[in-house]
């Protein structure tokens, strides 16, 4: 027996490749917010990959410091640091901020780290240009991201810092280049003001007769200077030492410190439970709209197909052709639309991810989830053009 | 099997039921030999298109008795299970348009009944290329349906209404868009093939050009049906 449907697309083969070119880009869009939300979800891990921490020392009943602000004093990585099972411990401060580059600023992730060398936790693990930070101020390590080359100038609050090594792929949970700088200069940048709010500030404390004491000179000076400076960074970052486990040294710090500590799948889920559960629900919802749509389009091509195609149907009917003949080149005819839709989605979300802001991440299992989405929305949308085929009267086709 | 035609008897069609009830044939009784081709001549809502899709196995008659050659089709109220089967390997049908499906060639639209019906591909395509031969387009076996000029296109429809060698053949209006020299030619293929292959004809016309030719002609009026001998000597 000959293929019906076959037969029916290589004769119409351009009307089936325009309205499977029309279907694709739908399916390209799918695909792409797919590929948006395996994306947000690679940049949190690929964050926590970054830190090279195995735990997360944060302030006591917060979610830091990631997903909200956490303080703890950045003398507390020695005690951290001599707890049983601790290999490494360094202070970290993370800041999402405009930084100046040259005309324009860019956002970035601004991350402090210690004074050591890449092997230390939060550093950059890998540069594909330049080096590490070797001085104590004003230098910068910055993901391409970013836009930066080595040697440029990033103006971070009222600094300049120059750029001496790149990075590729360190980003935040929301997709922002990071540029690392030396801990002290990011404390700085915190809680830096600018100087009238500086000068104003002195004021209000020379005003106040509690600090400006004739008898104690040296205290408005010492409050002064307290005021001005920043002791804290947001976490310490932990390596634990071999043979430990995480809960192992997590939990004498959680009892004694009196600290709240993550390990890496607290973290994650942290990350992709919390910080971007909303975002990921957004695009689910785009992702039922739009299997929504491309479902009911490809039911409209399908039935507007098979309209096309009463008379003909009629006259299979009434020479003989069974129902299930007539069915199944209909739902043949559905999926050969579906298949043609879905390369070219695939096509075009794969050429179009590159040229998305934030990294989209197209991943085999989605396409192939994709796949059988696809061709079950094709099946699905031939119904009521195979509901219509059936009832099609043998006697249309003598009048 | 010796053939023996299209058999009917007191054949009734009611529409309807109650008050609204319409008795669109009322006991038609027709005979058609194998061999023979026949006129069927009415105005229109006269019943002749009820009485087609009887034949045809379309519609089921409400009451009376239709035979091909020895099978039973109808016979009040009891009717054969498999219809569908019936109408592709029992019954030939010509269109007033040839209906050929667009996207199978000439020798595929032929071929397609007996692939239907089981025939291997090739054996199917094999009898279609013969019957193109035999109805002189076997020179656009491979031509689509858009390709072919009317003419050409109804010979096609006759060769697929004959391929699996139906006891009846159904042909209704199948002149009516062709100039007088093709619609000759077309009754005299319909003759041809019926005495070549022993199949009955039923031609609905209305066709002034080609009802001359018919032996015998079925008038139909308000559902009954009057036979009468036509003018025409055939073909022979």
């Amino acid at each position: 027996m000959i293929s019906l449907a076959g037969r029916d697309i290589l004769h119409a083969w351009g009307k089936f490749v325009f309205t499977g070119i029309g279907l694709g880009l739908l399916i390209g869009v799918t695909l792409t917010m797919a590929g948006v939300y395996r994306g947000m979800v690679d940049d949190g891990k690929v964050l926590l990959d970054n830190s090279g921490a195995d735990l997360w020392v944060v302030q006591k009943d917060t979610l830091g410091p990631y997903a909200e602000s956490s303080s703890v004093p950045d003398d507390l990585w020695r005690s951290v640091r001599a707890m049983p099972g601790v290999a490494q411990a360094a202070n970290v401060t993370y800041l999402t901020m405009q930084v100046g580059h040259g005309e324009r600023d860019v956002r970035a992730m601004v991350v402090g780290i210690t004074a050591g060398g890449s092997a230390e936790p939060g550093w950059p693990p890998h540069l594909v240009e330049g080096r590490q930070i070797t001085r104590g101020h004003y230098e910068a390590v910055a993901d391409l991201a970013a836009g930066v080359r080595l040697g440029d100038v990033l103006r971070i609050r009222r600094n300049h810092y120059r750029v001496v090594g790149l990075t590729r792929r360190m980003v935040s949970s929301s997709g922002d280049p990071m540029v690392f700088i030396p801990l002290k200069d990011a404390q700085e940048a915190q809680f830096l003001k600018d100087n009238d709010a500086i000068l104003m500030q002195r004021r209000r404390t020379e005003a106040n007769p509690a600090f400006n004491r004739p008898a104690v000179p040296d205290l408005l000076d010492a409050v002064i200077a307290s005021q001005t400076s920043n002791s804290y960074v947001n976490a310490v970052l932990v390596r634990t030492a071999p043979g430990y486990t995480q809960q192992e040294v997590a939990e004498p710090i959680r009892r004694w410190k009196r600290l709240t500590v993550y390990d890496r799948p607290q973290m994650e889920s942290i990350l992709v439970g919390k910080l971007i559960a909303t975002s990921a629900r957004q695009i689910g919802m785009f992702l039922v709209i739009l299997a929504v749509v491309s479902a009911a389009i490809v039911a409209f091509l399908i039935y507007t197909l098979t309209m096309d195609k009463i008379r003909e149907i009629a006259v299979l009917k009434l020479i003989g052709t069974r129902n299930r003949t007539i069915a199944a080149m209909i739902v043949q005819q559905a999926l050969v639309l579906g298949l043609i839709g879905f390369v070219v989605g695939k096509i075009t979300a794969t050429f179009a991810a590159p040229l998305f802001p934030k990294y989209v991440l197209l991943v085999p299992f989605d396409t192939a989830m994709g796949l059988v989405a696809v061709m079950a929305i094709c099946l699905l949308a031939s119904v009521v053009a195979i509901r219509v085929a059936l009832r099609v009267d043998p006697a249309e086709a003598i009048g | 099997m010796k053939r023996q035609g299209i058999h009917i008897e007191r054949l009734s069609k009611r529409y309807g039921s109650g008050d609204t009830a319409f008795l669109a044939l009322k006991d038609v009784n027709m005979h058609v030999a194998p061999g023979e081709v026949v006129g069927l001549i009415g105005p229109s809502g006269s019943g002749k298109s009820t009485l087609l899709k009887c034949l045809g196995a379309v519609i089921d008659p409400t009451s009376g008795r239709m035979t091909l050659d020895d099978k039973v089709i109808y016979d009040d109220g009891w009717k054969v299970r498999d219809l569908r089967a019936l109408r592709r390997d029992q019954i030939g049908f010509v269109f007033q348009a040839p209906y050929l499906i667009p996207f199978l060639d000439a020798t595929d639209n032929v071929a397609l009944l007996p692939m239907l019906a089981g025939v291997p591909n090739d054996e199917a395509r094999r009898r279609a290329l013969e019957l193109l031969t035999a109805l002189d387009v076997q020179h656009r076996a491979r031509a689509m349906p858009s390709q072919l000029s009317g003419g050409e296109q109804q010979r096609v429809a006759i060769a697929r209404g004959l391929v699996n060698h139906p006891p009846v053949i159904l042909a209704d209006e199948p002149t009516a868009p062709l100039d007088s020299q093709r619609a000759m030619a077309v009754i005299r293929i319909l003759n041809d093939m019926a005495r070549r292959l022993q199949t009955a004809v039923i031609v609905v016309t209305h066709d002034e050009k080609i009802i001359p030719t018919f032996r015998r002609i079925y008038h139909i009026r308000d559902g009954v049906t009057h036979e009468e001998a036509g003018e025409g000597r055939g073909f022979d």
